[in-house]
This record gives structure tokens, sequence and C-alpha cells, in this order.
């Protein structure tokens, strides 16, 4: 099994240089969306460094271990961090974003063979369900393991999202914990100026979830509602975090805009953005000729 | 091998000759899942229900949800059988199956009942016409329409030993049967029902009993009919379009389906690109359809055998 980090500070750490590692790939790419992969850092480290059980070894099928489906799929600069940070894949590789013969697909997906996805997913609303089947599965084969899925705020008003949302506390499935990155932003403006969520919580709650609110850049909260989350297995009931979360946040100028959800930073841009996220010791050389091999499918 | 040896030795649906696929697939393999959105008894899954009733997973009238959780299972290693009519099955969660099972690549079964005009009364809002155009345009996708209730079941388990997202269509009308209970299903191969060298009559589904009967009809004429069932759409058995073309040298293509997108186009690919010919398309002809009694309905929208028989002896006629 993976390591676990269990320093709150050295996870803070690690949330910089997943910070970094988005920029840097943004820009690189010149396309991409750091505003939520940046709220999400900190979310996304809890996990995949401290909060989830994996195996050293990329099996698809999971079997006695965490899984993560990031039902949001167009902040992939995040996972795609993580992934490499937790070793899934080399971290020069992170130089191939977006790029052409890339395993690293604008949103993921499973087609290039990249280890750490399990689905693409990128159209929204669906990562969730493909979730679900997993929660279920590992619930026929006795399997010990959690699933997590993430989503978006904007993508809840899919209606696939609850559809999914209704099935998961019918079939019991406590082994199922969904975060929402409740930043309150998307494309057009806010949630509230383009479809409003309305009661948020309340929805939750009535179709039969427990409802977590907590804060998803505060690395204390978030490590300490999703370890928690796992705590709620037997009760018959999933989980759902809803994150409050700053878009862009860590970088000011990112911060409170949807301005930022799919553009990439200048050269300026990126340097000032960089300087207010900590030092630089670890952060991967971009090179252009680097290319992966892609498995044959 | 003469047209005249194909008889039908009764009448079934072919959903029942897929009920008791899905059963017979439950016992050989434990990690089969089946799921249904709210429509058990038309799918006929009770069978299996009742012997694995932990290996069943109803879903409700939610079949977006159904294809994702259909993946997710499949992700997890279950081989997963999703039942609802074809309509439900194909265009209302067409993005599903194209992001979370086609292009991840999960070996799921989306098996399709009522499809086509044959579904009967309930009219065009459930009569699809246009599943196996949208099916075989993704990639990596089986596309499979058995052509009575025997293939049906054996063609639930060829799928059940292939890896890979597949589409299985099949309808809900009594049927005759003219296939071997135990007829081992090959997938991608074409079979000759009748060699003849005056035309070809390539037909998929429950129309390729249609083509039998016209091309008895066209052989008491005297004129020599090559009869092909085209069960596998996608991958398509080129090899045995191309042989029947080079016999007849002109071809009929029957389907109840689209004259768009279905197996009509697809055999006019392979015969453009090799030996182009001289071709009849039977089908429905750019329509929604409507409420009435299968056989009605195929006497309206130009299914019938006379349709048949004359787009033989027009396209003969072309050469």
């Amino acid at each position: 099994m993976r390591e676990k980090v269990k320093d709150i500070n050295e996870l803070k750490k690690i949330a910089s240089q997943v910070r970094r590692d988005v920029l840097h790939m943004v820009f690189n790419a010149s396309s991409g969306h750091p505003g939520g992969s940046l709220g999400c850092a900190d979310f996304m480290t809890a996990l995949y460094f401290r909060v989830m059980t994996q195996k050293d070894e990329f099996h698809m099928d999971a079997k006695d271990e965490d899984v993560f489906i990031m039902s949001n799929g167009h902040i992939s600069p995040v996972l795609y961090s993580v992934l490499a940070r937790k070793g899934y894949f080399p971290i020069e590789e992170l130089s191939t974003f977006r790029k052409l013969n890339s395993r690293l697909q604008g949103h993921p997906t499973t087609h290039e063979g990249l280890p750490g996805i399990r689905t693409a997913t990128g159209s929204l609303g669906q990562g969730f369900s493909v979730g679900v089947g997993m929660a279920v599965a590992k619930k026929m084969d006795k399997d010990p393991g959690f699933v997590f899925v993430s989503t978006g705020d904007g993508e809840l008003q899919e209606g696939q999202i609850w559809e999914a949302a209704m099935f998961a506390p019918f079939h019991k499935l406590d082994n199922l914990i969904v975060t929402v990155d409740w930043n309150g932003q998307q494309i057009d403006g806010s949630n509230d100026h383009v479809l409003s969520l309305g009661d948020l919580e309340g929805k939750w709650r009535s179709f039969g979830w427990r409802v977590v609110v907590t804060d998803g850049n505060d690395m204390e909260s978030i490590v300490g509602a999703l370890e928690n989350a796992k705590k709620h297995v037997g009760t018959e009931i999933p989980t759902v975090i809803l994150m409050r979360t700053n878009m862009g946040y860590g970088v000011d100028y990112m911060m409170g805009t949807h301005a930022w959800h799919g553009k990439a930073p200048n050269k300026e841009q990126l340097d000032k953005g960089l300087l207010q996220l900590g030092t630089a010791d670890n952060d991967f050389v971009f090179d252009e000729n680097y290319s992966a091999p892609i498995p044959k499918h | 091998m003469n047209i005249n040896d194909i008889v039908s030795t009764g009448k079934k649906a072919t959903r029942d000759g897929f009920g008791e696929g899905l059963h017979e697939a439950g016992k050989r393999n434990d990690q089969v899942v089946a799921l249904c959105a709210d429509l058990l008894g038309s799918l006929k899954m009770e069978a299996f229900i009742e012997d694995f009733p932990d290996r069943f997973v109803q879903m409700g009238i939610a079949e977006a949800n159904m294809m994702g959780v259909a993946a997710g299972l499949a992700t997890a290693g279950k081989i997963p059988f999703t039942g609802t009519f074809a309509n439900f099955s194909t265009g209302r969660v067409y993005d599903q199956i194209r992001q979370s099972i086609a292009y991840s690549g999960k070996n799921v079964k989306i098996c399709a009942s009522h499809a086509g005009l044959t579904l009967g009364e309930d009219g065009a809002t459930h009569q699809i016409l246009e599943d196996i155009g949208m099916m075989r345009m993704l990639p990596g996708m089986t596309v499979i329409c058995p052509i009575d209730a025997n293939q049906t079941k054996n063609a639930v388990l060829a799928l059940l030993d292939h890896e890979g997202p597949a589409y299985l269509r099949f309808g809900r009308p009594d049927w005759p049967v003219f296939t071997g209970a135990d007829e081992p299903f090959v997938i991608g191969k074409a079979q000759i029902l009748g060699s003849g060298t005056d035309v070809s009559i390539m037909a998929t589904g429950l129309m390729v009993w249609n083509a039998v009967e016209a091309a008895k009809e066209l052989e008491a004429q005297g004129i020599s009919c090559d009869v092909i069932s085209i069960p596998t759409i996608k991958p398509l058995d080129e090899a045995a379009i191309v042989a029947s073309l080079a016999r007849t040298g002109c071809v009929v293509t029957v389907e109840e389906h689209q004259i768009n997108g279905g197996l009509g186009d697809a055999v006019a690919h392979v015969a453009a690109k090799n030996t182009a010919c001289p071709m009849e398309f039977v089908a429905v002809k750019d329509s929604f359809g409507e409420s009435g009694k299968p056989m009605d309905l195929l006497k309206k929208y130009g299914l019938d055998v006379p349709d048949i028989v004359n787009a033989a002896l027009k396209v003969i006629k072309r050469k």
C-alpha cells in the first residue's frame, strides 16, 4: 500500500507544490482550467496523500483499495499533479498536458492508458454514476474499499446527478463519499446568476444523504471531514461533503471570480502566481520534447 | 443451400430469447450482473432475478444513471447487461454510452428490446429507428441485431465471452424461429441462407425472415436469390458481402430501421469500396412510425414481403 502523510503541515506543502504544478501545466498548454484546480488542490492532496488507501500498483478494478472518480473532469490538472506526485507516472510527463500524443488529455480518460484513471469524465454528471457503480460492485464483493467521487457545483445542474443521488441512499451505499466543489462559480458567472442551486444542503438531505459542510481550503477541516466520513461505514447512509472552496485559491488575482475557470495565465501572470505559492524546490521542468509512450489500444 | 429449406419451427419473441440467454449467462459466470430500468417483465429478466437476486440491480426509471452504474460495475470487473427498450437504451443516453462506456472501453452489454416498428401500438415515441446508426458510429462498439429468438439467446452467450462494449438489439413481437436452439453465434459473421446468382438480399434482425419469404417467392418466379443474414452490423462481415455481390452484381438491403445510418448504409459503403453495383434499400424512408399492429405497420412503411420482392425485381432491371 502507498504511504500516507500524517502531518498537516507536510500536506499543506504538498498542496502548494500541486498548485505550482497546475499553474505550470496550464501555462505550458496555453489552455486548461486553473480556477477549479487550485480551489481543489487542498482536497485532492488530502485525499491522495492522507485519506485514500491505495495499492502500489495501479489496477483498474481497484479491488480491496479505495478509488477516486473525478466527475468534474475539467479540473484534470490537479488530478494529474497528485497522481504524478504520488508516483502513478513520471512527474516529467506533466509537460505533455493537452499536447498531441499525450496520455494527459484535456479531460481525464482511460483511452490512452494513464495509470490512476478509471473512466473518462468531462461531459458532466457522468462520473458520479460510474462511482456509484463501483460502490455497488464493492458491496456485492464485500470489498472494504471506499469510493470517492468529486463533482463541481455547477455540475449539479445536470439531471443525471440526481438520478444517482436518489439511487445511492436507497441502495445503502455507505461506502460512497461524494464531495462538491462549492465555489459558487461556473463558466457564465455565479451559480446564483446562472441557475441557483437553491437549498443545496436541504436537497441532498431530502435525497437521503448525510450532509457535511466544510472549508475545502483548510487542510485540517478537509482531512477531518474525509476521515470522519469513512467512519460512517455501517450506517447504510452515503455521505456528501459540501466543500466551501475559493476558485483560484492561493493565487490572489484568480480568486473570487469565474474569469479563471478555463483560461491560462501569461508568463507574467504565471510568475506572479508562483511567487505567491511558496518554494520552488520540486517544480517539474517543462520539456517540450518529453513524450511518454502511448500504449496501443 | 436452398432457401426453401429454411422453415420456421414456431413463433417466439426475440426478447424471450434474451431472457433465456441472460439466465444461462448468469449460470455460467458469477460476475454477470443484470440491470433494468423498470421494465424487467418486458425484458423477460424474471428467471435471472429468481436465481440470482443479488446480482440484479433495479435502477428505476433512470437510464442515464443505469449506463454509468453499468460502466462502474464493469470497471470493478463485473459483466453488466443493461436492459430497457431500445429507445431508452440509445438515443436517450447517447452521451453516457459515448463517454462512460465506449470511450472508456468498458465491458458493458447494452441489451435493447422493443426496437423498431414492430413494437406496435405504443407508437413513434417508442419505435426507435435510428439506434443501429447511432451505435455503429461509436468507435469500438459491437452491434448485433439477431434474427430470431434462438439466435438472440446464443448472441447473449457469445457476448458473455466477448470483452468490450456491445449493443444487442431485439424486439417485442412473436416471430418465426428458424435457427437452431444451440447454434453457436459467431460475432462478426454473416450467414448464407440460400445461394443464388440474380440478386443478393441482405437483411438483419426480424427482417431476415421477411427476406427469406421474399426469396421463396422470387425463386418461384425463377429468380435466383443470394440471401445473406447479417446479424452483426459491426464489425461487418465485409468478405461475405463482397463475395455475394460478386455472385449477383446487385443487392437489396432489408432492415427495420431508418434508411439512413443502418445496414443499407453499411453495405453500400462496402459495395462502393469494392464492387459498386445497383442497390435498393428496404427500410423506413426517413419518417417516424405510428401506432398500429406490427404487421400493418410493416406493410404501411414498406417493409413487407412484397416490398422486398418489388425491390429485387427493380434492382435486377438496373443491372
